[in-house]
């Protein structure tokens, strides 16, 4: 296919899945803050900014992470790149870039997403509308996502949309945990409290896992249990061990490529995928969780990188 | 007489209904007004969530636009259609064949039935094209040929556009559009189908595959990208032939040899519909700052390792000068007499046509010969004082840039406006395909200027569309 038509296709999926997890980055962060003992209510704020991955561009342009400033760079801000309002419109504009390469379905389910956005944009927000709004993106790009499956040729098409959804998701796992154990307790004696167990309760939420714990661990939220779901646990669809098995299964279906070209693309995504799959959660922790979910996002920008040259994006 | 009255409605409306209209005319009558709104509404949701848009630049506001839709067919009995069609196949090989000729043996200007000048001093002739042959000879293989209709027989080509006219896919959502709203109308009606046209766009591409093509011919679509005006419709078409939607930068051409960048490397392409003007094309021959087309398509073509569709160079068959001597072709190659008349035109480059028109400018339609889409033009029974002063300024000082034709009393189709139905302005744009054979799907795009009174039916000016019927009975 179309070098041209992979890229976009790839986009497209990932800036979809961009949109659902800010939102539900979002909904769970008002969340909290809504459930918080403390007095300084911000920090929900500023972790949420750091587990979108855009802290230094954030604080270039705001002073403090309010919930104002910060659900408003996040969702609407039409100058941040990867704020939700951003995302749909430049998957939109992947797609209609592609529209050859999309179902009618497909096409539509984006195309109408786009428009509805507009008519977001243009209503006066206030907190019911935001909920509203949120639930919408979550909803819409669970159509999308579904739509994809369900009407998209298995052929290359398929399989980039396919890498693009589950790379942005790994990557989106891996920061939301990395954020947990390094940015949001302000204190030691925090860990363990009360406060500790609601993050890491909000933590599943974002994931939209609470159940899944309850049916894989049953008991009490556990930083262990919450962290071996996330990684290692296969029958979990957000995990990263899942969306690396998704990562590789297409990959190796994508057909006729230069071996010499796409070899390293595999590679890395095999070997890591074999890493999570064989992994234990003790070792990861006992070597530090930080630096394991931090080679990790490298490893997915890398691998992004390598997909695009091997298949002459 | 008023001018009203001397206007020929192409259904009679609303006293004296002409009989391929008898159906629309009960379905019309049986609607409730409201429901009537609701399908309005209705279509209009449609259009916009399939993403049937074009671009209108120089405008605020929403770049991506609507053209008007209007639920009301346009409506054609199978004998109307049938010597239309016989008329625009006559047309078409006669534009092909002179085509041909003058990047050949310039037969028809030796034979000075055409002014040499015209052609060869003409801007869209182009000398790289001289002496190269091509599969079937053909240049124009997607061909729209403008139609105005003034009485219940009296037909006129408006003109003809040889390059890469626009607006087949509306002439395809369109019908799709109304089965959708109204089913149950097609299942009485009897209308030719159009959701073909894909299929015979394809095989007519196929079957000028270039001379050194083995077996199966690669087919694309070339477009300037999602930018141009009609970028809906590029994806549409490509989307209807199941081929790929390719941009210049997708291609790359080595050892005169085309191919497109794919995951897998180059894969050949052996035939391209380009939707991009020969300007752009390949900016080794012509302008070299273009980014839209790729750097040797031209060559490839001429080492017969790629056809482009329509050919580079077929502009010189839809100059509003050259239009003048259409008759004249179909005379000189096919030996047959015209079957379409033109619009009795004036050359303005000749001083008796000049004068006439000068004197007669309140009556006349004056156009820019390299103009197009309805600019550089003058409807001089609609012109203010002001705006025709202006224009004969121009029209002076450079007459061989114009033509001018009588105000001609074009059909009218009614059509749903604020105050509800009236008659309103429409031409129709058969499209005409040319490969080995010459295919044409029924009817075409037919185009209402939606304004009271208004004779200019483009999209950018305020033009809206309808579905074109032709009844199979």
């Amino acid at each position: 296919m179309l070098a041209r038509t992979a890229s976009n296709l790839f986009w497209l999926a990932r800036y979809m899945e961009r949109a659902d997890y800010l939102a539900r980055l979002l909904q769970v962060a008002g969340h909290m803050s809504a459930v918080r003992v403390d007095a300084d209510g911000n920090s929900e704020w500023e972790s949420a900014i750091a587990a979108a991955g855009c802290h230094e561009e954030f604080f270039a342009r705001h002073e403090a992470a309010t919930a104002e400033s910060v659900i408003d760079y996040l969702a609407f801000d039409r100058g941040n790149p990867s704020s939700i309002c951003n995302c749909i419109e430049t998957s939109r504009r992947n797609a209609r870039a592609v529209r050859t390469a999309l179902t009618s379905d497909m096409w539509e389910a984006v195309n109408t997403s786009w428009m509805e956005l507009r008519d977001f944009e243009s209503s006066e927000m206030n907190e019911d509308r935001l909920t509203e709004f949120l639930d919408w993106v979550k909803a819409r790009t669970s159509l999308v996502h579904g739509v994809y499956a369900n009407t998209m040729l298995r052929r290359d098409g398929f399989h980039f949309t396919r890498i693009g959804q589950f790379l942005e998701r790994a990557d989106n796992t891996a920061r939301l945990l990395d954020v947990k154990y390094h940015v949001r307790l302000p204190t030691v004696q925090d860990v363990g409290g009360v406060i500790d167990y609601y993050q890491w309760l909000a933590v599943l939420r974002v994931v939209g896992a609470r159940r899944a714990y309850r049916v894989l661990f049953k008991g009490h939220v556990e930083p262990a249990q919450v962290a071996e779901l996330l990684i290692l646990r296969p029958e979990f669809p957000r995990s990263l061990v899942f969306c690396f098995e998704q990562i590789c299964l297409n990959l190796d279906a994508i057909e006729a490529h230069d071996p010499r070209l796409s070899s390293d693309c595999k590679r890395i995504a095999h070997s890591q995928y074999a890493a999570l799959r064989f992994g234990q959660i003790e070792p990861i922790i006992e070597q530090g969780l930080h630096e394991f979910l931090s080679e990790l996002v490298d490893r997915c920008g890398l691998l992004g990188a390598e997909i695009a040259r091997g298949h002459l994006f | 007489m008023s001018e009203r009255a001397a206007i020929f409605d192409e259904m009679g409306w609303p006293d004296h209904i002409r009989p391929p209209y008898a159906l629309v005319d009960a379905w019309l009558k049986s609607l409730p007004a409201e429901q009537l709104a609701l399908k309005r509404r209705e279509a209009e949701v449609l259009f916009r969530r399939i993403g049937i848009t074009f671009a209108v630049y120089t405008e605020g506001g929403d770049p991506e636009r609507l053209i008007p839709f209007d639920l009301i067919p346009r409506v054609m009995a199978q004998a109307e259609w049938q010597s239309l069609r016989k008329g625009l196949e006559q047309r078409v090989r006669a534009l092909n064949a002179f085509i041909h000729d003058v990047y050949h043996d310039r037969e028809i200007l030796k034979a000075d039935r055409i002014p040499e000048r015209l052609v060869l001093n003409n801007p869209q002739f182009r000398p790289e094209m001289v002496d190269l042959d091509l599969p079937h000879n053909v240049y124009t293989h997607i061909a729209g040929i403008d139609m105005v209709r003034t009485g219940p027989d009296e037909y006129y080509v408006l003109e003809d556009n040889c390059r890469t006219p626009s607006g087949v896919s509306y002439m395809v959502e369109n019908r799709e559009v109304m089965m959708r709203l109204f089913p149950e109308l097609f299942r009485r009606a009897g209308v030719a189908p159009v959701a073909h046209y894909g299929d015979e766009l394809l095989e007519t591409l196929r079957s000028v595959a270039p001379p050194n093509c083995q077996g199966e011919p690669t087919v694309v679509l070339l477009t300037p990208g999602i930018h141009n005006s009609a970028y809906y419709e590029h994806a549409f078409l490509a989307d209807e032939m199941g081929i790929d939607l390719v941009e210049g930068a997708d291609l790359l051409v080595k050892n005169e040899i085309c191919y497109m960048r794919s995951t897998s490397g180059l894969t050949r392409v052996d035939v391209i519909y380009r939707r991009i003007d020969d300007d752009y094309i390949d900016p080794l021959v012509f302008r070299p700052e273009s980014m839209l087309g790729a750097p040797g398509l031209h060559f490839a073509t001429r080492a017969g390792n790629l056809t482009l569709a329509n050919a580079i160079g077929a502009g010189i068959a839809d100059d509003k000068a050259v239009y003048i001597h259409v008759p004249e072709m179909v005379r000189f190659y096919l030996g047959e007499e015209p079957l379409l008349q033109n619009v009795p035109t004036h050359d303005c480059s000749k001083p008796e046509d000049l004068a006439y028109t000068l004197a007669h400018i309140d009556q006349l339609v004056v156009k820019a010969v390299h103009g197009s889409g309805g600019y550089g033009m003058l409807v001089g029974p609609h012109a203010s004082k002001a705006e025709i002063e202006t224009f004969v300024a121009q029209l002076r000082a450079r007459p061989h840039d114009y033509v001018a034709q009588p105000t001609l009393a074009l059909s009218t189709v009614p059509t749903f406006v604020e105050s509800g139905i009236a008659p309103r302005h429409v031409d129709l744009r058969p499209f005409v395909l040319s490969g080995e054979q010459i295919r044409i799907v029924p009817g075409g795009l037919t185009r209402v200027a939606l304004r009271d009174g208004s004779l200019v039916v483009n999209s950018s000016q305020g033009g809206g569309t309808k579905d074109t019927w032709v009844l199979e009975r």
